[in-house]
């Protein structure tokens, strides 16, 4: 994309004014997409995006310029917009000397999208359309989307780093309409990962329409959801998003520096059950929070955040590893070229416990299971989350009964780490996520096995 | 089209839009949407720039239709030679989808374009050092005022501009341009071992009608007011809605009235034109023409006017919000709804809604509720409202009203009813109606039979 010793004059341009760190961030991304409404392939479309970043950071400030004219002119022109910011007077010449990094490729793409007809992926869809919509008369509609993306990212800094990572990505969802006496209800389901075509030799994807409009018919069915405090089981591979919300965020280093966790200065405490372990890991193969190297050219790592309920450590970035003069964790990412990187998690997830999913249903009297979950919310300040459900049913007398509407679940992160009082042997991960934090989208993985929550409020109309 | 010219030469936009329409094949519909923008956001941080962040950006969309067929490629770029490599796979995802009779691009439909300008000179001339003093002056109106304000989450002010041309085979040829700047601020409020975040807006065309100190001061109320809040008790009553909320709320209605979900049978009130779905008063009215708001447009993502669209009038649902394609479908015409960026087809949705005032004041709504909740804040928007069933579950912040005033702060609690009953729910339209930063203009409003869940 950008040659070595252009980089090396950039960096060295850019910290020419007395800044004490430079980067260029660059990359070029192509993507194709399908979508299918109504009964047919309405609409391909592909996508393409190719610009640099360039951050200085001079003391507590960072200037910021990005371009999509990636010749040696755009670059040092993006380059003198960012230190003029950051810039504290005096410098002086610095030579930059950047030393490759060895490749780090957690995923191993076998066939890669670009090389796949469009025709192939369209068929996908119409495959999941006729799947949804004979699994039963309820189902009025159907909508299905195929994606996939390739993105070459190269990153230098005046630290001497240079690393060069690429992330292909594949996904594919369908969201079926039921109809009934009741009124409408909608199913969704969706698979991502961080590798190439060869997904769909494994994956079902009549299997994940049917379980879509499976989802839509028995809600046709569904009561509403309760209102107020009550237990919550929640099937793995769906709750991830409970330790997002409830505590992912609250261990990202810069929402700790600014005392906006409820996390902050809780290393080394017992901040969850003991049950509870929890891990962030860039690296594992395929997963939709996968990468190389994070979007500071930082190895991706495997950091465990919480062990046996004892908080172990944060999440940490360049900025941050920095002031607190400790090593980063690679999990300083960006949404784009166009952004600033900051402290996101990869794939978060809870080890398994040592409990049987089926004994922990048959151990709650009165409760709700939640068989799927949708997206989230915290405050980190408070701890106070949300999250919905868009799969559950009443937990009577230890068996999962009938089926609820949609609602939000609502708790507060370090009760609801110490209130969870089962959790069984069945982890898997879950669907693919974006997380989104100060207006920037990045995609995330999650996983859990089955668990109980003592006490969640249910934010249904049923008192 | 407008002639609100301010950002310099844009004739390059609309040459680029023009040359690659006429590349159009025999029997082909093209329109090329290509745009510019540019952006500053300086972050301040305990007295100091943060960050300061720029950026241009550039945006070219290429949609083609053949045979009924539609096919749509997009760039990061306004280089030529990779417009004509768009185009080249516009044309080639076109021929992948599959034929439908009603797909296709705007026709001009002689409706006049509003005079418009939405690009203040003012804003051309900000220089960075103002951009500065503006970021770290927002910091400084939430400090030093409540010994229980710490510091804060982040402090920002930003300014942008973009202009954009539409060209097509079909006729339509226009450009259009805008900006605005806005300063945010989340301060942090520390009481013992208890930490609130507040968070206040102001957007405007010029940063002279930024009211900073106003930011400040909201912003420290929305963090402070927060202290010692407690979970509540379920209940059923009736709730109090600021303004904010239902801004929220009716948003996600007005956008359940989009023609292309109606006519997908994505929409609980498809079947519901011309029919009563809220109380006498309720009316809902989106205005891409209002010269007042931020959200105001000269034109739609297809390049037709904008135009006054009566969503609900007096309680009964008047209309549907369509574009071209949705449009067709349902055998009318377009309202000058699509709405999209160059990197994407339009899709249907609302310039700028307002909700019309009724004759009841803030206290007055609070007082006549006497036993209830006034609803300040609401998260978890997107994962607690479905817009096809209709249900509606979110995550509240805010205070209970006992005795007809308000009393102790709530958080950790839901509401929940749905959409279709919170408008005939309606007890009454407050008068206090507030342009919001955002572009709405709303009111608040007590709404009965809700679901509160706490303990």
């Amino acid at each position: 994309m950008i040659e070595q010793d252009v980089l090396e004059r950039i960096l060295a341009g850019a910290v020419s004014g007395g800044a004490d760190f430079a980067e260029v961030y660059a990359e070029d991304k192509r993507s194709t997409s399908a979508g299918l409404d109504d009964g047919r392939v309405e609409q391909v479309t592909s996508g393409r995006d190719r610009g640099a970043g360039i951050r200085v950071v001079a003391g507590e400030t960072t200037g910021f310029a990005y371009t999509s004219d990636l010749s040696e002119p755009g670059l040092a022109a993006a380059a003198s917009a960012a230190s003029a910011a950051a810039s504290q007077g005096g410098g002086g010449v610095r030579k930059v000397l950047l030393t490759a990094s060895a490749p780090h490729r957690p995923n191993s793409v076998e066939q890669d999208p670009d090389t796949v007809a469009k025709a192939a992926k369209v068929e996908l869809l119409n495959r999941m359309n006729e799947a949804a919509r004979s699994y039963g008369p309820e189902i009025v509609q159907v909508s299905a989307g195929y994606g996939d993306s390739r993105k070459k990212v190269l990153i230098a800094n005046t630290d001497g780093v240079l690393t060069d990572d690429e992330v292909v990505r594949t996904l594919l969802r369908i969201s079926a309409v039921a109809d009934g006496d009741t009124g409408m209800q909608t199913g969704y389901q969706s698979m991502g990962h961080t590798i190439g075509f060869e997904v769909f030799n494994t994956v079902d994807v009549e299997e994940l329409a049917r379980e879509a409009a499976r989802q839509a018919i028995t809600k046709l069915k569904a009561r509403p959801a309760p209102s107020g405090a009550m237990p919550v089981v929640i099937k793995h591979g769906t709750g991830g998003v409970l330790f997002h919300e409830a505590c992912g965020h609250g261990l990202e280093a810069d929402l700790i520096a600014k005392g906006a966790s409820v996390y902050a200065g809780k290393v080394g405490e017992q901040v969850a059950s003991p049950l509870v372990t929890l891990v962030d890991d860039g690296t594992m193969p395929g997963e939709w929070g996968t990468l190389g190297f994070d979007d500071e050219g930082h190895i991706t790592q495997r950091n465990v955040l919480i062990e046996d309920g004892v908080l172990s450590d944060y999440m940490w970035d360049f900025l941050r590893a920095r002031k607190e003069d400790r090593p980063q964790s690679g999990n300083g990412r960006r949404q784009s070229y166009q952004h600033l990187p900051m402290v996101r998690m990869t794939n978060t997830f809870v080890l398994d416990g040592p409990d049987d999913a089926d004994d922990i249903v048959a151990s709650t009297p009165n409760g709700v299971y939640v068989a799927k979950l949708g997206g989230g919310s915290v405050n980190t300040a408070t701890g106070d989350f949300v999250f919905g459900m868009t799969e559950a049913y009443l937990i009577e007398d230890g068996k999962i009964t009938e089926p609820l509407r949609d609602g939000n679940l609502i708790g507060n992160g370090p009760k609801v780490l110490q209130d969870i009082d089962m959790l069984a042997n069945d982890f898997t991960m879950g669907s693919p996520g974006t997380c989104g934090k100060d207006g920037q989208g990045v995609p995330v993985g999650d996983g859990q096995p089955t668990l109980r929550v003592k006490s969640l409020t249910i934010g249904g109309t049923s008192s | 089209m407008t002639m609100a010219k301010g950002s310099g030469d844009t004739s390059d936009l609309t040459e680029l839009a023009r040359r690659i329409t006429a590349l159009a094949g025999s029997g082909e519909q093209v329109e090329v949407y290509a745009a510019r923008g540019r952006s500053t956001t300086v972050r301040a941080y305990e007295g100091e720039v943060e960050s300061f962040k720029r950026g241009t950006s550039q945006g070219l969309g290429v949609r083609l239709v053949a045979n009924g067929r539609q096919g749509f490629a997009s760039a990061g770029t306004l280089d030529p030679d990779v417009a004509v490599e768009t185009l080249a796979e516009a044309r080639e995802n076109a021929s992948l989808a599959e034929p439908d009779e009603f797909v296709g691009l705007s026709e001009p439909d002689g409706v006049v374009a509003p005079d418009l300008v939405l690009l203040d000179p003012e804003l051309h001339q900000l220089t960075d050092d103002q951009r500065v003093s503006y970021g770290l002056a927002v910091e400084r109106a939430v400090l030093g005022r409540d010994p229980r304000v710490t510091g804060v989450r982040a402090a920002a002010f930003s300014d942008g501009w973009g202009e954009a041309a539409i060209v097509s085979t079909q006729g339509v040829d226009i450009w259009s341009d805008g900006g605005s700047c806005s300063v945010s601020v989340s301060p942090l409020a520390v009481d013992g071992d208890e930490t609130q975040i507040g968070f206040a807006v102001d957007a405007a065309r010029q940063p002279a009608a930024l009211d900073i100190e106003a930011v400040g001061l909201e912003a420290i109320e929305r963090a402070v007011e927060m202290i010692g809040a407690v979970k509540p008790e379920s209940a059923r009553l009736t709730a109090v809605l600021d303004k904010r909320v239902v801004a929220s709320f009716m948003d996600i209605v007005a956008g359940t009235l989009s023609g292309d979900r109606v006519s997908r049978g994505r929409s609980p009130f498809a079947e519901r034109l011309h029919e009563t779905i809220g109380v006498p008063g309720l009316s809902l009215i989106d205005d891409g023409t209002d010269p007042e708001s931020l959200s105001a447009d000269v034109h739609d993502g297809e390049g037709l006017a904008t135009r006054r669209n009566v969503l609900v009038d007096d309680g009964r649902l008047a209309m549907f919000l369509y574009h071209s394609a949705s449009a067709r479908r349902a055998a009318t015409r377009s309202t000058g709804s699509a709405l999209r960026g160059a990197r994407s087809t339009p899709g249907v949705g609302v310039h700028s809604l307002s909700i019309l005032p009724g004759d009841t004041g803030f206290d007055d709504l609070v007082s006549g509720v006497g036993e209830g909740v006034f609803i300040q804040r609401v998260n978890g928007l997107h994962s607690g409202v479905n817009s096809i069933s209709g249900d509606l579950s979110v995550g509240v912040q805010g205070r209970m009203i006992r005795g007809g005033a308000l009393a102790e702060p709530i958080r950790e609690a839901t509401i929940a009813t749905t959409l279709q009953r919170l408008l005939l729910g309606i007890n009454r339209i407050g008068s206090d109606v507030e342009r919001l930063p955002g572009g709405t203009q709303s009111v608040s409003m007590s709404v009965d039979e809700i679901s509160l869940s706490g303990t």
